[in-house]
């Protein structure tokens, strides 16, 4: 498994994408992808809602539990990944690319987000 | 005493295997080997390979052996065939149910031999009551957990796969039935049992024999789609069979009559005793279920794709009329399903306006009757 290098990532185990116009992507890492098995419900938060960074948004369902998604950033929800509401398994075969979530026109970032080495030490992979 | 897990004899395979491993009772047991989804959808189809080494074996020997399980168990084990198995229950003197059991019988009837499989979570408690309950009966109650691994090949190609690395005769042992026999030059006690609804069979090995016999079976079944799976898919298994799970469906505050399983309950016994431990409450626990029905456990399916889980609210009518006691996405329906109690009145099949309360919102679900799944024979 490797983290892409491009990426920053939260000890949430969301990553977040460079901003481009100040929106950044924002999904899970493969990582917590596999630690949750096979994901079946995402609900995700909706366009025009602002989400804060370290606060709960939605929730990721797996086969055998449920999780709290949390946002790594604050600022307004500009689109969310219905592909995924539709198909939960694109979280697992493709965390980094079709399985993204939601897009956040940022407007607070925190100072701790780490680098793809970081988080690979601090995930353990 | 110890808190490091137990490690069954197929440990290293598992870590092989790249698996996600996961304590259970006490055990590291493998949870899933890639996508549980998958393992599931394979013992469906095709087959699937379990290492269930965790399973609690308890060896009953000596003249006395029906009689005494006669008295300690709630069914009529004297009348079970040489060869054959039963599902029954053990429960306290109050008629609260301390696990289920699978009692094979294994000796002829001048050498009787008994084997008594509990869930892996209760298996101390089960060896310490028979233990007690074997006072003043001529019985020896032999701890056998070390002494076995156990696997199981589940699935509608496992007869095919099983029968390539054996003589034993599989054609004639039906459902429910064990005999002793070699698979893969291990020698094995060949059980056509099971937890998942499919037809399949569970074979008790020496831990030493454990690897040899895991590689010859995936040997001989992966050309067929066999693959390993893990304790994950085992219960989306059992429950789209409408199996119970001890601490789910079953615990010691309910008696097999509250969890409608009053059946395995057999008052009259083929042995000199007609006493059992627990029969009065049970006969107590009976009437009570005549009278009074209890809440009754049904299927419920979602609406939507929220999953119900073990402890939520069963709702109609903004009351609460029961919970849940397992639930999961279900690979074969495409839908979330759960097991739950239910007020009677709102048990029968159909039955509009039931919901479940998950996480405060009221999600539809239909009451349907169990299992959820049949496989076709």
């Amino acid at each position: 498994m490797s983290n892409p290098q491009q990426l920053r990532y939260s000890k949430e185990h969301e990553w977040l994408s460079a901003a481009e116009e100040g929106v950044s992507t924002i999904g899970i890492t493969e990582h917590a992808a596999n630690a949750l098995g096979d994901v079946v419900f995402v609900q995700l938060p909706e366009v025009g809602d602002t989400v804060t960074a370290g606060e709960t948004c939605g929730e990721l369902e797996s086969t055998k539990s449920v999780s709290d998604l949390y946002s790594p950033v604050t600022g307004e929800v500009v689109e969310a990944n219905q592909d995924v509401v539709d198909d939960p398994s694109l979280v697992n075969s493709a965390p980094f690319e079709g399985g993204w979530l939601f897009k956040v026109r940022t407007t607070e970032e925190p100072k701790d987000l780490l680098s793809a080495d970081e988080y690979t030490e601090f995930s353990g992979s | 005493m110890s808190t490091a897990p137990r490690l069954t004899a197929l440990d290293a395979v598992h870590r092989s295997l790249g698996a996600t491993m996961t304590d259970f009772a006490g055990w590291d047991m493998p949870l899933r080997y890639g996508s549980e989804r998958d393992e599931h959808n394979a013992v469906r189809t095709k087959a699937g390979l379990f290492d269930l080494s965790h399973m609690g074996e308890i060896t009953v020997t000596g003249p006395a052996a029906a009689d005494f399980l006669n008295f300690a168990l709630v069914g009529n084990i004297g009348s079970i065939g040489v060869g054959r198995a039963r599902y029954t229950m053990i429960v306290a003197e109050d008629g609260g149910i301390l696990d289920d059991l699978i009692v094979y019988r294994l000796g002829e009837p001048e050498a009787p031999e008994y084997m008594v499989v509990a869930n892996a979570s209760n298996a101390q408690v089960v060896l310490d009551a028979l233990t007690a309950r074997a006072e003043g009966f001529d019985v020896e109650v032999r701890d056998d957990r070390d002494a076995y691994a156990l696997l199981a090949v589940q699935g509608p190609e496992s007869p095919g796969i099983l029968k390539s690395l054996t003589d034993a005769d599989l054609d004639n042992l039906k459902y429910y039935a064990g005999l002793p026999g070699t698979v893969a030059g291990v020698p094995a006690l060949i059980a056509r049992t099971g937890y998942t609804g499919e037809d399949g069979f569970e074979l008790f090995v020496a831990p030493g024999d454990a690897e040899k016999l895991w590689g010859a079976l995936m040997e001989a079944g992966t050309p067929v789609g066999l693959v390993p799976a893990g304790l994950s898919c085992r219960d989306t298994l059992r429950l789209e069979a409408g199996m119970p799970l001890y601490g789910h469906e079953l615990t010691a505050e309910l008696t097999p009559f509250d969890a409608g399983l009053g059946r395995v309950v057999k008052f009259e016994k083929t042995s000199r005793s007609e006493t059992f431990v627990g029969r009065a409450a049970l006969a107590a626990a009976a009437e009570r279920a005549e009278s009074a029905p209890p809440r009754k456990l049904v299927g419920l399916i979602a609406a939507g794709r929220r999953v119900p889980r073990a402890g939520f609210p069963v709702v109609a009518d903004g009351k609460v009329i029961g919970e849940v006691t397992s639930g999961a996405p279900s690979p074969t329906l495409g839908k979330p399903i759960a097991m739950a109690y239910v007020d009677a009145e709102h048990s029968a099949p159909g039955t509009p306006g039931v919901g479940v309360d998950i996480r405060g919102t009221h999600e539809p679900y239909e009451v349907v009757a169990l299992p959820f799944y049949k496989r076709q024979k």
